[in-house]
């Protein structure tokens, strides 16, 4: 269960205008102006729930992720997952936990995956038949085979990503959030990924908490979709409601970008 | 314990892997160690009673510091960390259920020792072998190669817990790289890199036994020859304790609340 109540965070952000005077300038003052990336921010996600979370870019898609994985402080507001308050309990809290971003890596560069894997176990202290269990089965349903005793700088995107997802499930988090998991797959790797992230939530009921700005994600994962634009929740609802909003004959694509337009986001 | 244990374990394979690095730093240091024999031979030749060391003290102390080069090389960064921390990838690692500074610390160590590990036996034998007085001698005791282990091991805990300090101030910069420079500029001069600590003149010699530097290098290597004797060596190890813990709760802070003002920028 994820509780998220009136969560503010304000960015503080250095501007300038361009050129030589101007750097001359910024040296004496500074000039800094407060970027607010949540206001208020509440919302509720029950056990075993796929949620989307969507927004244009900016919105503070990852703002929130961060702060639910307990990276980032608040300025204001209560967060709990589970009963714990993310960034106060972190360890504790982390270990429930298993996060992808898309656009890092938590492999190790170097080395076989499976170095990178059993590093995890020891970090998460997973008892070797629970990990061997969840390792088993993860190299099934992601057909990980091969690509375990393989570098990770050597895989492909679309292999990578598939590992970074298992990486994130050994430790049989409850709780899961992937940040556009499937950005620069190809169709192949996609419908992998997804048909995965099903499986999971249906095998072990785990909650997921799900980032994209691929509409077709959106539609062929959640069940319930979180609208956001300039820190603000706009709209919370299922895919279908989010389509008759829009117009006829619209794909789930053109009727969010028709929302966004409507939102003025 | 085990998970830190583990971090450094993989820092220690993922290091082996480099045989090429490895190579090439050996024949540098082979290369090094020779002409800086030579040099010091050209002086001692010429007024051997002002010598600070004896000139086989001081080729075992030249022979130990380019066989151990990477334990104690300042600047011999983990460059990972640093990256990490510029880029906002730390955030990765704040994901684990581990102090950072844990983690940070077992992948210093397990850096440092492999790229040692790799370098050190071809030199150590070659060393062994040139004639005495410009070759490596056997240590000045049993007594004395304990000690030597021991403050080696301490002296890699300094090295690390400085290094990990500066990691920590790029929280609060935006490039920590002048503080790198600086750092190693320092420990040249103060650590007895570029001349042994006994060749500086009283003053600046005592302030570099007492600062950070004058922990790493100049302790092991001049116990293992007798030039720090046996009498002395405990005051010094003691130092390089006090070091590593002020040097490591110093990181630990800034670490601390470095995070919990970090605000980790993009998507």
């Amino acid at each position: 269960m994820i509780e998220m109540k009136g969560i503010s965070k304000t960015y503080r952000v250095r501007r300038r205008e361009a050129g030589l005077g101007n750097a001359l300038k910024s040296l004496v003052s500074r000039d800094d102006t407060l970027v607010p990336a949540l206001q208020s921010m509440s919302f509720t996600v029950p056990d075993g729930q796929i949620l989307g979370y969507i927004g244009p870019n900016g919105a503070g898609k990852s703002t929130t992720i961060k702060i639910l994985s307990g990276i980032l402080r608040p300025d204001s507001g209560t967060c709990t997952v589970d009963g714990l308050t993310p960034w106060e309990d972190r360890k504790k809290h982390v270990a429930r936990l298993g996060v992808v971003f898309g656009q890092r890596s938590q492999l190790w560069w170097d080395v076989p995956v499976m170095e990178s894997f059993l590093l995890l176990r020891d970090i998460y202290r997973v008892g070797e038949r629970e990990f061997r269990e969840n390792l088993d089965r993860l190299t099934e349903l992601l057909d990980l085979g091969e690509l375990l005793r393989t570098p990770a700088r050597m895989l492909s995107l679309g292999q990578r990503m598939r590992c970074e997802i298992a990486a994130a499930l050994l430790h049989g988090p409850r709780v899961l959030f992937l940040d556009e998991p499937t950005i620069g797959l190809d169709a192949v790797s996609k419908l992998k990924v997804r048909s995965f992230i099903l499986e999971q939530n249906r095998l072990c009921g785990t909650t997921v908490l799900l980032t994209t700005h691929d509409m077709q994600d959106i539609d062929a994962l959640c069940s319930r979709v979180l609208l956001i634009g300039k820190g603000q929740l706009l709209l919370d609802g299922d895919t279908a409601r989010i389509r008759s909003m829009a117009g006829e004959n619209l794909s789930t694509e053109e009727s969010v970008a028709d929302l966004y337009r409507r939102f003025g986001i | 314990m085990r998970k830190y244990w583990s971090f450094f374990k993989m820092r220690l394979m993922a290091g082996l892997q480099y045989r090429a690095a490895a190579l090439a730093g050996m024949s540098t240091q082979l290369v090094w160690g020779v002409m800086e024999v030579l040099l010091y031979r050209a002086f001692w030749l010429e007024q051997p009673e002002r010598f600070p060391m004896g000139m086989e003290a001081l080729a075992s102390y030249i022979w130990l510091q380019q066989a151990f080069l990477s334990l104690f090389a300042l600047w011999n960064w983990e460059f990972n960390i640093l990256e990490s921390v510029k880029t906002g990838a730390v955030s990765y690692e704040l994901l684990r259920p581990a102090g950072i500074y844990g983690m940070w610390m077992a992948q210093s160590v397990g850096n440092r020792l492999s790229r040692a590990a790799l370098r050190m036996v071809p030199l150590i034998a070659v060393s062994l072998l040139i004639p005495a007085p410009y070759g490596l001698r056997p240590p000045a005791s049993p007594a004395a190669f304990g000690l030597f282990l021991l403050s080696a091991a301490l002296m890699v805990l300094v090295v690390c817990a400085y290094s990990l300090l500066v990691y920590a101030l790029t929280f609060y910069l935006t490039d920590p790289n002048g503080i790198m420079v600086l750092s190693v500029a320092l420990a040249d001069l103060l650590g007895g890199a570029i001349v042994p600590l006994p060749f500086l003149p009283e003053g600046l010699r005592r302030i570099a036994a007492l600062s950070p530097f004058g922990s790493m290098q100049n302790v092991p290597l001049r116990i293992f020859s007798g030039d720090i004797p046996l009498s002395e060596a405990p005051a010094a190890m003691g130092l390089q304790g006090f070091w590593i813990a002020a040097l490591l709760s110093a990181g630990y802070l800034l670490t601390k609340t470095g995070l919990r003002r970090a605000v980790i920028l993009g998507g």
